[in-house]
């Protein structure tokens, strides 16, 4: 053999340890900053022009949530189970044109708690006296969220209620109080569902149900049978809960049409969101799901659905998806979507993903993952998500809820969890297989991320800049309008403690549009409308959701921020009748109550 | 991972009869990562393996002409990308170039008469994943959990390390980490199955079948061999018991090269005394 030339490989070593260098360099983290909260809120304020400031206690909302309880056989890995519940949905429920928040509440006999806006900056929780707290009667399971929808068509917004356990609908009698119609109404008697949204996927102007199990519906947490209850794989798990689709049949009943419209999914879903992604008039579906791949339903005309995630490119990799959230982050007129996952540095790195069509039309749906390129793949351990314009700067921003469990510090239950869940079916799939978690945490003390859309869809990690810090198991997110201000406030639920309700101090001076939009030939709550926005050269779209992000709802009506612009050119409103409706020049800074009209336009 | 394969295929081929046993190798590396990127898309994305596999060749062409001005069989180079491509994770495509390029570095810097001490990836990927962790995680997926497919690697991994004649290492390991498995679950509490689980997810497959056999860093006795085969699942007993997640991988970093050292240094010695027992070095 020759010998080594010394100078070839000297000049090698020299590379090499050069190479090491930069690699330890490079994952160098910078630790938060240490900027008192009088000096971030006016940096922010000059930097990004706005600052979310937390408003719990002058708002008078002192909920807590706490965290289901589970059979003794999960005793040791308690935390992990109970680690869903908190949720959020904003609601006007008595019609008064002020938003009011609804948060669930996990623990049997705990309280859910229904904020009213007191339009003066405060809110009542008036819960107990409409009949909305005690939904965690011992029997009945427990809340993991909640969904406003009229499914009566009769002007109030109705709520459906999931849980682990029996899911209950609520009639809104006039804003002034609900009552319980779950019996009799055709909802399943047990699912134990972390998502459930609104949608009217037949065009017929009644609003249906789509709720999806997490854990399969025979298991009841509290009162096991068998430990072989958890994902038999961590990535590639069909042993999930069952979707239902309940079709409304206008007479307060709904009929279980789920095999009849080809939703045989049994992944376990964490998020669904129904859009028209294809524009062929009739919502589709988006299913999150935690170990395995997403789903991509594709509404065949009313009729059936049909998985196209893999054809659309959405279908590929399996990772923990947790939220799914729409947006149009570029201004194109096209909705993308938002997935999260979880990244743990030097341990899994998963990364959330932004898929953003590249082709969209009544035949095909492609799609292209952008989360890296727009800077928005790592959050960390990521459940909730929402976009919306929080500078009104004419870009959906966007807002991820971090954090899994935050128990003793420096104790991490991630070398037991990999243990496990990278064994075989026979192993993970079994609880009593999972390690004691001790009291250990899991991707704990992590703060949420803020990313600033910069426009073109490039966006800034402002989250240690732009609101006190603060490291809470955050769940769900919702974004509305609480004073009726024309910017967006932020409320977080976060697992097993307090929510922060985030009031936005504006000082950009940006315009801003809203329209709140009331079908008539569509379904009243108008879930599935889409509103474009043409301004400045620049065309964004939005859909009415009911059930966006995890275990969220958002303000019914949509935020456009406008920017400096002072005018917007037209607006087009595709309703889900198939109606198309154009308002040309309307009124900027001003919400905009929009009735559909009953003549085509 | 770098393995029993690349080394192995390396040092084959300069013989004059043609031993497709050298293809073998590289070939089972290939359909596993086919089979389960058909089956499970294992890979996150293609441009990834590529970029890899591509380093790891360019890399291994380029520094054995610039230090030795040799060419060089590039099987080893192939399974070494192979390897990386597998077991890192990362949502960026730099660090399974520089883990590549550090994997394929290490055999011409860290050497001692005339041999390397590391397996190549072994060491790529075991830096990678103990000082880069802001961009790099280790394998997590699976082979679908899946008992058929579990089965099929292991017999079809069993048969080439038997044609290798290094069946003994990886017996001895498996035997080593199950009875050090239970004896960690009378420690911590935890169930035999969630200390012995890893052993079935696909990381260990390809440790098993393709880095702890690697003859390129192996020692030179079949006793001495068993031997460090024991040490390395003792090394990650300890490691295992302090929550390192990718104990296997630092426990081979750790023992192998030290006990490749101290091989190399008694032949030496030997050598010097008995000059008939020299061996032809390679890399």
């Amino acid at each position: 053999m020759n010998k080594p030339r010394r100078i070839p490989r000297a000049v090698t070593a020299v590379v090499f340890v050069g190479m090491l260098i930069w690699t330890v360099v490079l994952s160098w983290s910078n630790p938060p900053s240490n900027v008192n909260t009088a000096e971030r809120e006016e940096s922010s304020l000059e930097k990004y022009g706005f600052y979310l400031q937390p408003v719990n206690e002058e708002a008078g909302i002192h909920f807590r949530h706490q965290s289901p309880t589970v059979d003794p056989k999960l005793k040791p890995i308690e935390r992990q189970i109970a680690s869903m519940g908190a949720a959020v949905s904003i609601v006007d429920y008595d019609n008064d044109g002020w938003n009011d928040i609804y948060f669930t509440n996990s623990r049997p006999g705990s309280q859910n708690a229904l904020y009213h806006n007191l339009h003066n900056g405060k809110f009542e929780d008036v819960a107990a006296k409409v009949g909305l707290a005690d939904l965690n009667k011992p029997g009945t399971g427990v809340c993991m969220g909640a969904v406003w929808g009229d499914y009566d068509n009769d002007g109030y917004e109705d709520l459906l209620v999931y849980k682990w356990g029996r899911p209950e609908l609520y009639h809104n009698d006039g804003g002034k109080k609900f009552v319980n119609v779950t019996e009799g109404s055709g909802l399943p008697k047990w699912v134990n569902a972390n998502s459930a949204i609104w949608l009217d996927f037949d065009g017929d102007g009644l609003l249906d149900i789509l709720i999806c199990g997490y854990y399969n519906e025979n298991i009841d947490l509290n009162n096991l049978k068998t430990t072989k209850m958890m994902p038999e794989s961590f990535r590639y798990a069909n042993n999930g809960g069952r979707k239902y689709l309940l079709k409304n049949m206008g007479n307060g009943k709904f009929e279980d049409v789920t095999v009849e419209y080809g939703i045989n999914s049994t992944k376990w879903t964490l998020a669904a969101v129904s859009a028209d992604l294809n524009g062929d008039g009739y919502p589709d579906l988006i299913l999150a799901n935690d170990y395995n791949v997403d789903e991509l339903y594709i509404n065949d005309k009313g009729k059936r659905f049909v998985e196209k995630g893999r054809q659309a490119g959405i279908g590929y990799i399996p990772k923990s998806g947790m939220s799914v959230a729409l947006a149009d982050i570029d201004d194109s007129g096209l909705l993308g979507f938002y997935t999260t996952n979880i990244t743990e540095n030097g341990i899994l790195i998963q990364g959330d993903n932004f898929w953003k069509p590249t082709v969209s039309d009544n035949h095909d749906l492609k799609y292209a993952n952008l989360a890296h390129l727009a800077g928005i793949d790592n959050a960390g351990w990521a459940y909730g998500s929402q976009f919306g314009d929080l500078n009104n700067d004419g870009y959906p921003d966007l807002y991820v809820a971090n954090g899994f469990i935050s128990a003793k510090k420096g104790k991490s239950y991630w070398y037991d969890y990999a243990k496990v869940t990278g064994g075989n079916a026979a192993i993970i799939g079994d609880a009593k297989n999972w390690p004691d978690m001790e009291g250990k945490s899991q991707s704990g003390y992590q703060q949420d991320k803020i990313w600033l859309n910069n426009s073109t869809g490039l966006f800034e990690d402002v989250s240690d800049k732009v609101c006190p810090y603060a490291t809470f198991d955050g769940r769900a997110v919702a974004m509305a309008d609480l004073w009726n201000r024309g910017v967006l406030d932020v409320i977080v639920a976060n697992q097993d403690n307090i929510p922060l309700v985030y009031k936005n101090i504006q000082r950009t001076g940006n315009h801003w549009i809203d329209f709140d939009l009331h079908g008539t030939a569509s379904n009243a709550s108008a879930i599935g409308a889409k509103v474009e926005v043409d301004w400045d050269g620049k065309k964004q779209a939005q859909v009415v959701t009911a059930g966006m992000g995890f275990a969220a709802q958002n303000q019914h009506r949509l935020h456009f921020g406008l920017g400096k612009s002072s005018k917007v050119g037209r607006v087009i409103i595709h309703w889900p009748s198939g109606r198309t409706e154009e308002i040309n020049n309307p009124q900027i800074d001003e919400l905009h109550k929009v009735i559909e009209s009953k003549i085509n336009s | 991972m770098e393995t029993i394969t690349e080394n192995q295929a390396a040092a084959i081929v300069p013989q004059k009869r043609k031993n497709y046993f050298s293809l073998l190798p590289p070939a089972f590396i290939t359909i596993i990562v086919l089979v389960g990127q058909f089956t499970y898309g294992v890979l996150d994305n293609y441009l990834y393996l590529v970029a890899a596999i591509v380093t790891s060749l360019v890399a291994d062409m380029f520094f054995s002409r610039f230090i030795y001005g040799t060419k060089k069989n590039l099987a080893s180079a192939y399974i070494t990308g192979n390897s990386v491509g597998i077991l890192i994770r990362s949502n960026v495509l730099w660090p399974y170039i520089i883990t590549a390029l550090l994997s394929i570095m290490s055999k011409y810097v860290f050497n001692y008469k005339g041999k390397h001490l590391w397996n190549p990836s072994n060491f790529g990927v075991s830096w990678m994943l103990f000082f880069a962790t802001s961009h790099v995680a280790g394998l997590s997926i699976q082979w679908g959990s899946n008992l058929a497919a579990m089965v099929i690697i292991w017999a079809l991994g069993l048969y080439i390390v038997s044609r290798a004649k290094k069946l003994h290492v990886t017996l001895t390991y498996v035997f080593s980490f199950i009875v050090l498995a239970y004896l960690r679950s009378l420690i911590t509490g935890d169930t035999f199955l969630s200390e012995v689980s890893p052993l079935t997810g696909p990381m260990y497959q390809l440790f098993i079948f393709f880095m702890i056999t690697d003859p390129g860093v192996a020692v030179s006795t079949k006793k001495g061999e068993i031997i460090v085969a024991v040490l390395i699942a003792l090394a990650e007993f300890g490691l295992r018991l302090g929550g390192f997640i990718y104990a296997p991988f630092f426990a081979l970093c750790i023992v192998g090269p030290a006990a490749r050292f101290i091989d190399l240094r008694n032949i030496s010695l030997r050598t010097a005394k008995s000059p008939e027992l020299a061996l032809p070095g390679t890399i």
